[in-house]
């Protein structure tokens, strides 16, 4: 009996023999944790060192000590593994950095009485003066601003999207992959890596000789906002057009539809939560742009509700200028302060418009019937 | 009588179908034409600064003087932020794929796109505010230690606004591209590849190793090279946080300039020779991003089992 079992306990320990035991990465953590505490004390303790010295400490410790009882191959796995992990929780900083920080200045900022009703309009250094020497309001607001920005945003969508959804219908229903189709679909990718900058240097340029040098409006700035939406309205289109089933087509053909009638009745309907989320998506991303507005638009301080005449305000211009510009020179909290609060405001916006993309494509998807 | 209705109506079908794809025809080429234009209106306004006389540039020793110094600091943050975020971002795109509890992977995916959501203004803000003061003492440590070196040669800015932060905050921005971008190539390696590997006994690392990486290599490099693309062109992240000067090679001192921020912080006030200059200097970034971004896709389409990836 005793010679029956003993082979196979010893064959057992022979599998077990040679590994970590399942604790043993926590193990490893807490003494690194302590370890660290220890020696960040000594030198004068920050929740941010403390952070550092004991992911370093746990990946030393734990690397070690599989080598040891793992053998080299082990530790190799557990090596990447603690900087395939450290790598994402240093990617995690910046965000929770930047949110945090965007947070903290801003909320001051947004709660200040009127000011996402009040333009800057008449608002100068003097009035930040008095705030900062004798406690009296920060004075001033982005009314002016967030309207200029949704007027811009507006027009660049009201170019963006026909264009884009035609082209996408090109590419998918009446290119055939064709030369011209592939030259397209080649430059719409060329586009999306154009420089923003370079987009609203180009709305400039064009409209300094078509209208005369010097021309900044609202509708310069769309343009500019166009070229660098179009491609992204495109491929997001186009994805979202490839994948309507051919069933879908060839039953509307085969009741002698026309092809455009299919088109407009059959393949757009069933992409169009797609369609929709990603133009709204797209819309996200040029409502931050700053650069193009920044060179096409100039900068206003009073509301200016013609898209086609006048500089114009937009949320990002007006954070780069009252950092970059305080409207008083020699007290810039003020600025600062109304700077983070419009940063908090585009950032929501931005949030928002995601969070709407992802639940228009859930609650519009087409119904599978599954 | 139906004969009638049904060739009228067939009639009206095909006009709206001539309609129709002539519509979608014409918007193909309004793009290929808005791209075309990009270049002509940019030539067609810097040719008076490449053909002015050379002490009427900025600097007053011509064109080539004026763009020399900006196109290296251009390239310079930009490298600094590819060095910074392809590991990094190459990191977190195995642990999206291959490491995180499936449950979680599309969440956490989630989370890294909203860092390509926050707008590169408040990128550019919390770089100056917050990062760059946090990390200036640094900057003192390094030209202390390791000052023998050109690019960490002190005396360190104390303001921390120098092209290494810059650089840091491009890194920050160009990450969740990339990271997308390889996470998509790394769940299309094949499964087959990846359970043999297992099956022989390979640990998830040699796995990875043998059976992901070798397939997602030229992915990986387009997605770099697309990275390297927006780090050349982003304006707000150097134009808020750096301190510009004249080129220098230490990267802890405030010195250098990019051609994106010069453009944002001159072409505002600026009027005559200047607008033209600043034009020529956009065309000449235009220049450089096309070429990185043409040999990005081409790699791509020569893989064309990776376009998944875009």
């Amino acid at each position: 009996m005793t010679s029956t079992v003993s082979p196979v306990r010893s064959k057992r320990s022979a599998l077990t023999k040679g590994q970590l035991p399942k604790y043993a990465p926590y193990a490893v953590l807490a003494a690194a944790l302590i370890v660290g505490a220890a020696i960040l004390a000594l030198v004068g303790f920050n929740a941010f060192g403390w952070g550092v010295v004991s992911a370093i400490l746990f990946a030393i410790g734990l690397v070690s000590w599989s080598a040891a009882v793992e053998g080299s191959r082990k530790a190799k796995d557990r090596l990447a593994t603690c900087l395939v992990v450290g790598s994402f929780l240093v990617a995690l900083l910046p965000l929770v950095s930047v949110i945090w920080t965007v947070l903290v200045n801003g909320i001051p900022g947004l709660l200040n009485p009127g000011f996402l009703t009040n333009s800057m309009n008449g608002v100068t250094g003097a009035f930040d003066n008095k705030a900062v020497d004798s406690g009296g309001p920060v004075l001033g607001g982005i009314y002016h601003a967030l309207l200029g920005t949704v007027q811009i945003t507006l027009l660049a969508t009201v170019i963006s999207v026909p264009v884009g959804l035609l082209t996408a219908i090109y590419l998918v229903e009446y290119g055939n992959d064709g030369r011209l189709a592939r030259a397209i679909t080649f430059f719409v990718d060329v586009m999306t890596g154009i420089p923003s900058i370079v987009a609203g240097l180009f709305a400039a340029a064009f409209f300094f000789v078509v209208v005369g040098p010097g021309t900044k409006t609202g509708a310069v700035a769309a343009v500019a906002l166009s070229v660098l939406m179009i491609p992204v309205v495109v491929r997001s289109s186009e994805e979202m057009l490839k994948i309507v089933p051919n069933e879908l087509r060839e039953a509307a053909y085969a009741l002698g539809v026309r092809k455009w009638r299919t088109i407009l009745k059959v393949v757009i309907p069933t992409a169009i939560s797609g369609i929709a989320s990603g133009v709204t998506l797209a819309i996200a991303r040029v409502i931050g742009e700053t650069a193009p507005i920044l060179v096409t638009a100039g900068f206003a301080t009073s509301i200016n509700t013609n898209v086609f005449g006048g500089w114009m305000a937009s949320l990002p211009t007006f954070i780069y200028t009252q950092i970059l510009n305080p409207t008083s020179p020699s007290n810039p909290d003020p600025s600062s302060q109304r700077a983070w609060g419009a940063a908090l405001v585009l950032i929501i916006l931005v949030m928002v418009l995601n969070l709407v993309a992802r639940l228009v494509a859930r609650i519009f998807a087409p119904k599978t019937g599954r | 009588m139906t004969a009638t209705s049904l060739t009228s109506t067939q009639g009206a079908g095909r006009a709206g179908d001539k309609v129709f794809s002539g519509a979608t025809l014409a918007a193909g080429c309004v793009i290929l034409a808005v791209l075309f234009g990009v270049a002509l209106f940019l030539v067609v306004q810097a040719i008076p600064a490449l053909t002015a006389p050379a002490d009427k540039i900025q600097g007053g020793q011509g064109f080539f003087a004026y763009i020399w110094p900006i196109v290296i600091g251009t390239l310079i943050a930009a490298v600094i932020a590819l060095v910074i975020a392809t590991p990094i971002a190459i990191g977190v795109a195995l642990f999206i794929s291959h490491f995180a509890p499936r449950g979680l992977a599309s969440g956490l995916g989630y989370v890294v796109d909203l860092l390509a959501a926050i707008p590169s203004v408040v990128y550019g803000a919390w770089g100056a505010a917050f990062l760059a003061k946090e990390i200036s003492p640094s900057y003192g440590w390094l030209a202390e230690n390791m000052g023998w070196l050109p690019i960490f040669e002190g005396p360190a800015s104390t303001t921390g606004k120098t092209i290494l932060t810059a650089g840091i905050v491009l890194a920050v921005m160009v990450l969740p591209i990339i990271t997308s971008l390889s996470r998509e190539i790394f769940l299309q390696a094949p499964k087959l590849h990846e359970e043999a590997a297992l099956a022989l006994g390979a640990t998830r690392w040699e796995m990875i190793k043998m059976a992901v990486l070798p397939f997602a290599r030229p992915g990986i490099i387009s997605a770099v090279m697309l990275g390297l693309g927006r780090a050349l062109g982003e304006t707000m992240a150097v134009a808020l946080v750096l301190s510009s000067g004249a080129l220098t090679a230490s990267l802890i001192q405030s010195g250098n300039q990019t051609i994106a921020a010069e453009i944002a912080l001159n072409f505002p006030e600026a009027s005559g020779l200047k607008v033209s200059t600043l034009i020529a200097a956009g065309l000449v970034l235009f220049v450089i991003t096309l070429a990185v971004n043409m040999i990005a896709r081409w790699v791509i389409t020569r893989h064309k089992e990776f376009s998944g990836a875009n």
